[in-house]
């Protein structure tokens, strides 16, 4: 017996509810469909997305969904959220140092608090605190500034003793070699589940009629007359009114191909986890200053990473001597997993821009937009990325959250410079 | 780990060398516009694949140098003085 599920009055998509799943046990579970929909490549759409990460697909969705564009590709030379989208370490926040910055981080936060219903789709949203640490006088100073300034744009924030990071955070070792003076926290910051957020985006995408095209690799661009006319793939030509490249660390060849260059350089960021182990952390405690930061997946595994490796990559694997400089403070800072055996360890192709702020905005190219730059921290970003540069490609005009993002900046000098001021650690 | 030629010390851990990005880079001058200093200061070619870079020996000889290396299965193909043009052959370092 199989039944089809109750769909949603506007669209194609099974829902997801107590209701249905009751429903389909009585079929086995047979009757469920398969979240997208694995369609040819049209000859030409209004928009092409190039990359199926959380941030692309993000974009199509919201195209669809609050601009009513859904003659909308998204073309992966992969699989969806196969990327860095699939291979980051979850932490969400927004309390960044600049207005420009909390504007954007903050509208996303907002979005993320009701992905989950937004989407009908669990992405595991988790608001179970962050901890950024300071170990000295300039830290104090740096993280009760930025805590100020975040406070003056609405944001929570707040300064936390060494005595309420113990509290927090039994295991933690305050007398460590740096030692640990205090807290940046936010309440509202935690984790989501990397993988549902692709794959929610996407299958809200796919209902609303927008192709998502797998194992479809962009190869160059048709440029006429200085404007987009579409893109030349692995699986042929496909035309375009407009295009949004966003496609994390391969940004720059994707630039090349349409004769650009651009303020970004790839390196590699590992991760690794541990094995599981009983309920230990309910937050996630970041360092900038010894760099490494630590949570607790779910199914208990810490889940544990640092700085990207130093040198250009786009190799996706990183060197052992990195690994060392997190396990180190680490291993100081948390003295009881000493002899924890970690399980797994991966590497992803980071897109750092120079001030480690997020470039978007149209390229010298006409019609050929980019969204890119997201480097170490953009998993935090998708649904408020999705959403202002979906309206920014519907109105061919920046979104007002996004106009200081552009390109120009690096021309007018009217950096965001996160990355100086803030020690931007994920 | 990778293992690093310096042109002066022979092979050494990267872990004793600091990275120095793109190398061959037009130096900006005093009478350089703005796009020619945007061009200097921030935008980079970030190759994949065969790229020209500079490193720095720091817990070495302390000197500069350069380096073909393919950034995609991270495998120094050469290094050089600074002052000499890439070599084109691919000597395996
Ligand atoms: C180890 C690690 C830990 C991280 N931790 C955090 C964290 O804790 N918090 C946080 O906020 N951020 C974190 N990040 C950063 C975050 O993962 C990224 O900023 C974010 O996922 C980028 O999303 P995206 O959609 O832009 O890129 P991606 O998910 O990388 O998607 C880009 C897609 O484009 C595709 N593509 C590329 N070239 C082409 C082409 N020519 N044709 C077709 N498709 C193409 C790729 O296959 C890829 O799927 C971390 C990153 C790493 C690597
Ligand atoms: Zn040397």
């Amino acid at each position: 017996m199989i039944l089809p599920a109750a769909k949603c009055g506007a669209c194609n998509m099974q829902r997801y509810s107590l209701f249905n799943l009751i429903r389909q046990s009585l079929g086995y579970h047979r009757g469920w469909q398969s979240n997208w929909r694995t369609p040819a490549p049209k000859d030409h759409y209004d928009i092409v997305i190039v990359g199926g990460g959380g941030h692309g697909l993000a974009t199509a969705y919201y195209l669809a969904k609050k601009h009513g564009i859904n003659r909308v590709a998204v073309i992966e030379k992969g699989w969806l959220g196969g990327g860095n989208t699939g291979r980051n370490t979850t932490i969400v926040r927004s309390n960044y140092l600049y207005d420009e910055s909390s504007a954007l981080f903050e509208h996303a936060m907002q979005l993320w608090e009701g992905l989950s219903q937004e989407l009908n789709y669990n992405v595991m949203f988790s608001q179970r605190g962050l901890m950024h640490l300071a170990h000295n006088e300039h830290d104090l100073h740096e993280i009760t500034r930025r805590c100020h300034a975040i406070r003056m744009n609405g944001i929570d924030s707040e300064l936390l003793t060494p005595r309420q990071i113990k509290q927090r955070v039994p295991m933690i070792n305050l007398n460590a070699r740096f030692p640990v003076l205090g807290a940046l926290y936010q309440g509202r910051a935690g984790t989501a589940r990397h993988d549902a957020v692709a794959w929610g985006y996407a299958r809200g995408a796919d209902a609303l009629g927008v192709d998502i095209i797998q194992n479809c690799e962009v190869l160059g661009f048709d440029i006429q007359n200085n404007e987009v006319r579409g893109v030349h793939t692995t699986q042929g030509l496909i035309r375009a009114d407009k295009v949004g490249c966003v496609a994390a660390g391969n940004s720059s060849v994707l630039a090349a191909k349409a004769g650009l260059k651009l303020p970004l350089e790839s390196a590699t960021l590992q991760a690794f986890v541990s094995e599981p182990l009983k309920p230990m952390l309910d937050s996630v405690v970041t360092s900038n200053t010894v760099h490494c930061y630590v949570s607790q997946s779910d199914k208990g595994e810490l889940v544990i990473g640092g700085s990207s490796d130093p040198y250009n990559s786009y190799s996706q694997r990183g060197g052992f001597d990195q690994i060392e400089h997190v396990v180190g403070p680490m291993v100081e800072l948390y003295p009881v997993i000493s002899r924890l055996k970690m399980m797994r360890q991966w590497g992803g192709t980071v897109d750092l821009a120079p001030d480690r702020s997020p470039i978007l905005g149209e390229s010298a190219v006409s019609n050929l937009y980019f969204n890119c730059g997201w480097g170490t921290g953009g998993f935090k970003a998708p649904p408020g990325s999705g959403d202002l540069f979906a309206d920014s490609l519907a109105n061919d005009r920046m979104h007002p959250i996004l106009q200081p993002f552009g390109l120009e900046r690096f021309t007018s000098g009217e950096l965001i410079d996160e990355g100086a001021a803030a020690g931007v650690a994920h | 780990m990778l293992l690093i030629e310096c042109p002066w010390c022979g092979q050494c851990e990267q872990s004793e060398f600091h990275y120095g990005g793109e190398a061959h880079l037009t130096r900006a001058t005093p009478e350089s516009d703005n796009t020619e200093l945007t061009g200097f200061l921030f935008l980079r070619s970030n190759v994949r694949g065969d790229t020209a870079e500079r490193w720095f020996h720091a817990a070495g000889c302390r000197r500069w140098f350069n380096a073909r290396r393919n950034t995609v299965d991270d495998r120094f193909i050469c290094t050089y003085k600074p002052g000499q043009n890439a070599p084109q052959e691919t000597t395996d370092a």
